[in-house]
């Protein structure tokens, strides 16, 4: 009889994982949801150690604002951006082109149509809103081209590149408007005239703040879903991000696909920009936005990285937006709380996403069950 | 019995084996890899262990070199029971292995890549002398100062030996340790395995190849998945015989309609003085190639791995461009400058040597993989909407053709076992009806069924008309569906020479032929 | 030009290049490992804030810039658990870590904003360090100056001339390998973050410390990006990070100074100049494709899973 060889115990791993050979359809879907509990879950601890009462933090972070119609209103308003920015960052994150640059391109898209506005003053036309919507998606797809270039010519790592001209833009914004788009009328602060009528975003229901670019945002993330799911285009990029030497193979063009996807992503980050100024904000300040290019690259992977996750996980951090806004003003506490939240839902989410992947199989029982003999 | 010439080691009575395994088990979440295996090698013995892919006999070798556990059974060395808990353990022990897909570091010098395996930091001490020395005394020439990037597939073969017998190993284990090697580096790698089995050395040699364990071993343990099926001396057996044993059954074999080609048989494929430079760090650069290939007829290209093999096959492909679009020649359309999309539209298709990753994409399904390279000529998305239904229906007549074992056209390609997945990519490129057809390794890792079929699929296309051209490694495998035989050496293709006319010594010579390796040009840059 | 401005350029080029110098050695020895971590400039941040506080608690810049460094490693180790147990794909990883530092170190910075600190204390040797240029360039510098020049020569060391470091090398290289012939691929990768994360904490507390001493939000304005692209600049060769780090360090300070030559550009352009050379150096060295993908850790950014 043979004996038993016990496998040496190894202490520092008490689960094993185990690869499921098919990717789980459950796990991925569920897993955004097993990260946005585990989200609320610590925000409550993190609440009850800076020793506020956890249930009404969580009540005003959550609930609260989305009580009322006009909360919902608001809701669509905040996310509008975001899933703008999302289905085009989720598209160009499949096919592994990593602009993280959203940022800068929003607010090139906000200073290209910006620019428009002011050039158009208080003229009126039915021509200036479209101008000013392609003058957006330029600006955001311009930028973005300059990665594009950097990386199919020069081999340059987008990532960096993207983000380096976040930095510029920012500051090409700031020279802007303290510079030679100041309001001369405004009292010295750093901001342009606001924008004429003709300028501005038609509101779409009256009594809210819902304006062209929430629709904007619905129709992208149907025309991102007829891209992503039905086109021949739309797997030529899935193809590439996942195994670019079968993209090769098939005869799909690498710098081809990663021109699209930067000017793809550029673009709509530039119209998120540009629907912004001209909508809710009115004028170019330095503070046009509050992070939405990084932000949406959370919702670009809480949705799946696919156009109709993107609405979801959209509206969730929107949520987040409008929960810190609410926090700071009832509850006192910083700004900043959303972007920890921000960070920790996408730290869950990568976490959770494991399962999609991977079967986990915990040690204890078995070695317990054989632990007889060693 | 055990040759005796050695020095027995002190402490070790002669008649106790060196190593004995006692029922070992390993299940894995598919499968039970090895169950109740027992195995017995002795000091000085040249030790087979012989088996299909999957038959169980690398994760027995892991086993024994601590790189897995068993889940159940004695290990016994020298006698004694013992744990392996890791690789330093079985070096400590007196084990050391030759890895099949070999365990360097590119980037790493040999001297470095040897001392990694080296525990003691004592024994690291003067180490680039005692490579000299051990290199010496088996006529293994190496440079310790030399980057294994820049190092052929035999010289990276010679630093993983050395590696071992620097720790003066009682054991060595060889996982297929030929697959890689011309005829002539075989015969030298086969003297130097018996001066160590002289010197009291235990070699436990694991292959498929039934001809080099007949020459080498004294003795074989012949597993079928996961169980010992047999022992024997394998030079007392015929070369059928361990073949049915290992294999279950006997073989078809395969079926060639074909004779010779007939003199006015259209060249579907004509390369001619193809030379391009290789566009990866370690790449080799094609030079001058010129072949032909008429319609009816299948060209063998041999080769040794790394040689330009996959440098032509992306030359051919369209992944990469030659200077001179009539530098390739597809169906008398003028092609070297075409993409390949444009080279499939011309009745062109292609298998690459990598199934996941290259000719798959292993997170997709089966239907997607369908799509990604049949998608122009089964119009599988007109106007550039993707037609679901069809594809699926092409992936399902791929899976029916070919008897792909899988869930159906929604399985994931990861899923499917190398065999089938290997099925289903030359069953897509099969049935998009090629005038043209180049594999690269098209039975790599198969199980001797499924690498017939596909011998036979290559065969049938041939009868049909289309020029099919096989890239190699596997000799055997060329002989037997090749109506000619052309060998690449260093970027260089030899002509092309009825498969008749030539004998294993002249295709090792030309294998082996263009001399030391000369290093990349890339490199200098 | 007097030697007094020569002097001052000098220092100020120096306190420009260490924090760069500190993060980039730190994450060029975590890319060794053959693991990408862009959670940098987030690491970098909560150790400034961190390493602010614990100084103003404690009385102490030794503990403050301690803490800074045990909060980097610790962040670094969230990095770890992420992608190296549960490995999750590392960019997106790399990226929640940033996006969580920036707002963690808004989130326990608002109370110490506006508050003063005295700056690190300098070196003074009697003498020597009274000497022209000499002394103060040489000898009047802070701790953490030298401990950035000690850092990188012992990464050097490390990897290059010590045996643990040729296996962090060959982790590196070829995690399969290395686990084939039994080393701890995990294991090592886990150290080799932990040490990227306490340097770029060590950063960190640098800016809020010696270069400018005092705490602001988001005041690494993208160093820690800059240090990214220094490792891929210095294509994975520690000493050529001490050039990198320098060059960038003068960018920094040309636009403190150019104004002053009386050249007469807006404030924001000259502040561009940073993320433009950044752009700059990484095409130029990018387009060499043979030499970045001859240096690069062949398995950087891929995830180990080992199957026994």
């Amino acid at each position: 009889m043979p004996s038993r060889l016990e496998v040496p115990s190894r202490l520092e791993v008490p689960f094993r994982l185990e690869p499921r050979g098919q990717h789980s359809r459950f796990w991925a879907w569920a897993s955004p949801l097993v990260a946005i509990v585990a989200t609320l879950v610590v925000s409550t601890i993190i609440f009850a150690a800076l020793g506020k009462p956890a249930g009404a933090a969580l009540y005003t972070f959550v609930i609260s604002p989305v009580s009322s119609l006009n909360g919902w209103a608001e809701l669509s308003v905040k996310a509008a951006p975001l899933v703008l920015i999302g289905v085009g960052l989720a598209i160009g994150f499949r096919a592994s082109v990593w602009n993280i640059g959203a940022e800068g391109q929003f607010i090139l898209g906000a200073i290209f149509g910006g620019g428009v506005a002011l050039a158009a003053g208080d003229r009126e036309g039915f021509w200036i809103l479209p101008a000013m919507i392609v003058a957006g998606a330029l600006g955001g797809m311009a930028w973005a081209a300059i990665p594009a270039f950097l990386k199919t010519r020069f081999n340059a790592n987008e990532i960096l590149t993207s983000l380096m001209l976040t930095y510029v833009a920012q500051l090409l914004l700031i020279y802007l408007v303290v510079g030679p788009w100041k309001d001369p009328e405004g009292y010295g602060f750093p901001q342009t005239r606001l924008f004429g009528d003709a300028a501005t975003m038609p509101i779409l229901v009256s009594g809210t703040r819902i304006h062209l670019g929430v629709l904007a945002a619905v129709v992208a993330v149907g025309l991102g879903w007829l891209l992503y799911a039905k086109t021949l285009l739309g797997f030529q990029l899935r193809v590439l991000g996942q195994a670019p030497r079968a993209a090769a193979y098939a005869g799909f063009s690498g710098p081809g696909l990663t021109w699209f996807a930067l000017l793809l992503s550029g673009g709509m980050a530039g119209l998120a920009g540009v629907f912004e100024v001209g909508g809710p904000i009115g004028q170019l300040t330095p503070s046009i936005s509050p992070g939405y290019g990084f932000t949406a690259i959370i919702v670009a992977f809480l949705g799946r990285l696919h156009p109709v996750g993107v609405l979801l996980g959209g509206l969730v951090l929107a949520l987040s937006y409008l929960g810190g806004e609410k926090a700071q003003i009832d509850l006192g506490l910083p700004n900043a709380v959303t972007g920890i939240y921000q960070g920790i839902l996408l730290f869950f989410l990568l976490a959770a996403d494991l399962l999609i992947g991977y079967r986990i199989r915990f040690a204890g029982r078995r070695a317990v069950a054989q632990g007889g003999r060693a | 019995m055990t040759q005796q010439d050695g020095a027995p080691k002190p402490g070790m009575r002669s008649n106790t084996p060196l190593l004995e395994l006692d029922g070992i088990v390993k299940r894995f979440p598919m499968t039970v890899a090895n169950d109740g295996v027992s195995l017995t090698i002795r000091a000085g013995e040249i030790h087979a262990l012989l088996g299909e892919n999957g038959a169980g006999k690398s994760t027995l070798v892991k086993i024994i070199y601590g790189v897995m556990h068993p889940d159940a059974g004695e290990i016994r060395w020298n006698g004694r029971p013992v744990v392996i808990a890791s690789p330093a353990a079985a070096r400590d022990l007196g084990i050391g292995m030759v890895f099949q897909h070999f365990s360097l570091f590119e980037a790493l010098t040999v001297a470095e890549n040897i001392a990694l395996a080296i525990n003691d930091p004592k024994r690291r001490r003067g180490l680039k002398s005692r490579i000299a020395e051990i290199s010496d005394a088996y006529g293994l020439k190496l440079d310790p100062d030399q980057t294994v990037h820049h190092l052929s597939v035999g010289e990276r073969q010679r630093v993983e030996i050395v590696r071992c017998l620097l720790q003066q190993p009682k054991l060595l284990i060889m996982d297929e340790p030929t697959s890689v090697l011309t005829p002539q580096e075989v015969e030298k790698l086969f003297e130097t395995l018996r001066r160590l089995a002289i010197e009291g050395c235990a070699i436990l040699y694991i292959s498929h190849k039934l001809e080099e364990i007949r020459a080498l071993c004294d003795r074989a343990t012949i597993m079928r998945l996961g169980k010992v099926v047999a022992e024997c001396d394998p030079r007392q057996e015929t070369a059928r015989h361990l073949a049915e044993l290992m294999i279950g059954a006997s073989l078809r074999p395969t079926y060639h309609l074909h004779e010779e080609p007939a003199e006015a048989a259209p060249a579907r494929l004509v390369v001619s003085d193809l030379s391009l430079e290789s566009a990866g760090e370690h790449g080799v650069d094609l030079k001058s190639i010129s072949l032909t290939v008429a319609a009816g007829e299948i060209l063998g290209i041999a080769g040794i791995a790394g040689n330009g093999q996959s440098e032509l096959m992306a030359a051919l492909s369209g992944e990469a461009l030659a200077d001179r679009a009539d530098a390739v020649t597809i169906e008398g359309v003028a092609a070297g400058r075409l993409r390949p999309a444009e080279r499939r539209a011309l009745s062109a298709c292609f298998v690459p040597e990598d199934r996941y990753g290259h000719g798959a994409v292993p997170a997709m399904s089966l239907s997607e993989n369908a799509l990604l390279s049949a998608y122009e000529s089964k119009k599988l998305a007109p106007y550039g909407l993707v037609d679901a239904p069809k594809t699926r229906s092409f992936a399902r007549a791929i899976i029916d053709a070919f008897s792909v074992k899988s869930d159906g056209p929604a399985a994931e390609a990861q899923s499917l076992s190398g065999g089938n997945l290997q099925r289903f990519i030359v069953g897509r490129e099969i049935l998009q009806g090629p005038k043209v057809l180049v594999v690269a390794q098209p039975t790599w890792g198969l199980d001797a069924g499924a690498a017939a079929a596909i011998r036979q699929a290559l065969l049938d296309l041939a009868d049909q008309g289309a020029a099919v051209v096989v890239i190699s490694q596997d000799l055997d495998e060329l002989i037997e569906i090749s109506d000619h035989i052309a060998v690449i050496a260093g970027g260089r293709l030899s002509p092309a020479r009825p498969v008749g006319e030539v004998t294993m010594a002249e295709l090792g010579l030309l294998m082996g032929g263009a001399g030391p390796r000369e290093a990349p040009s890339a490199v200098t840059a | 030009m007097n030697l007094d401005l020569v002097v001052s350029i000098a220092l100020s080029v120096i306190s420009a290049a260490t924090p760069l110098l500190l993060a980039a050695t730190g994450e060029l020895l975590t890319e060794k490992s053959g693991v990408l971590n862009l959670g940098v400039e987030g690491m970098m941040l909560v150790g400034a804030v961190i390493g602010f506080g614990a100084t103003l608690g404690s009385g102490s810049a030794i503990l403050g810039i301690l803490a800074a460094a045990i909060a980097g490693a610790a962040l670094a180790l969230i990095f770890g658990v992420l992608t190296l147990t549960l490995l999750a794909n590392q960019v997106a990883t790399g990226l929640a870590l940033t996006i969580f530092g920036v707002g963690f170190s808004a989130l326990i910075g608002a109370r110490y904003v506006g508050q003063p600190l005295p700056p690190l204390p300098k070196l003074h040797l009697p003498g020597i360090s009274d000497l022209p240029v000499l002394g103060p360039i040489v000898f009047g510098q802070d701790a953490l100056v030298y401990f950035s020049f000690a850092a990188l020569f012992g990464v050097s060391w490390f990897l290059y001339r010590s045996h643990a470091g040729l296996v962090l090398r060959a982790v590196g290289d070829s995690h399969d390998a290395a686990h084939a012939i039994g080393y701890k691929v995990t294991r090592i990768r886990y150290l080799a973050v932990a040490f990227g994360g306490a340097m770029c904490g060590i950063a960190g507390s640098y800016l809020s410390l010696a270069y400018t001493p005092m705490w602001a939000e988001n005041m690494t304005a993208g160093r820690g990006w800059i240090a990214l692209a220094l490792v891929v600049f210095a294509t994975w060769r520690p000493m050529r990070l001490l050039l990198g780090a320098y060059l960038f360090g003068g960018i920094t300070i040309l636009q403190l100074h150019i104004q002053g030559f009386g050249i007469a550009i807006p404030s924001q352009f000259v502040s561009m100049l940073p993320y433009l050379a950044t752009i700059v150096v990484l095409v130029a060295i990018s387009s060499n494709r043979t030499r970045v993908r001859l240096n690069t850790p062949a398995c950087l950014g891929q995830p180990f899973h080992a199957t026994t």
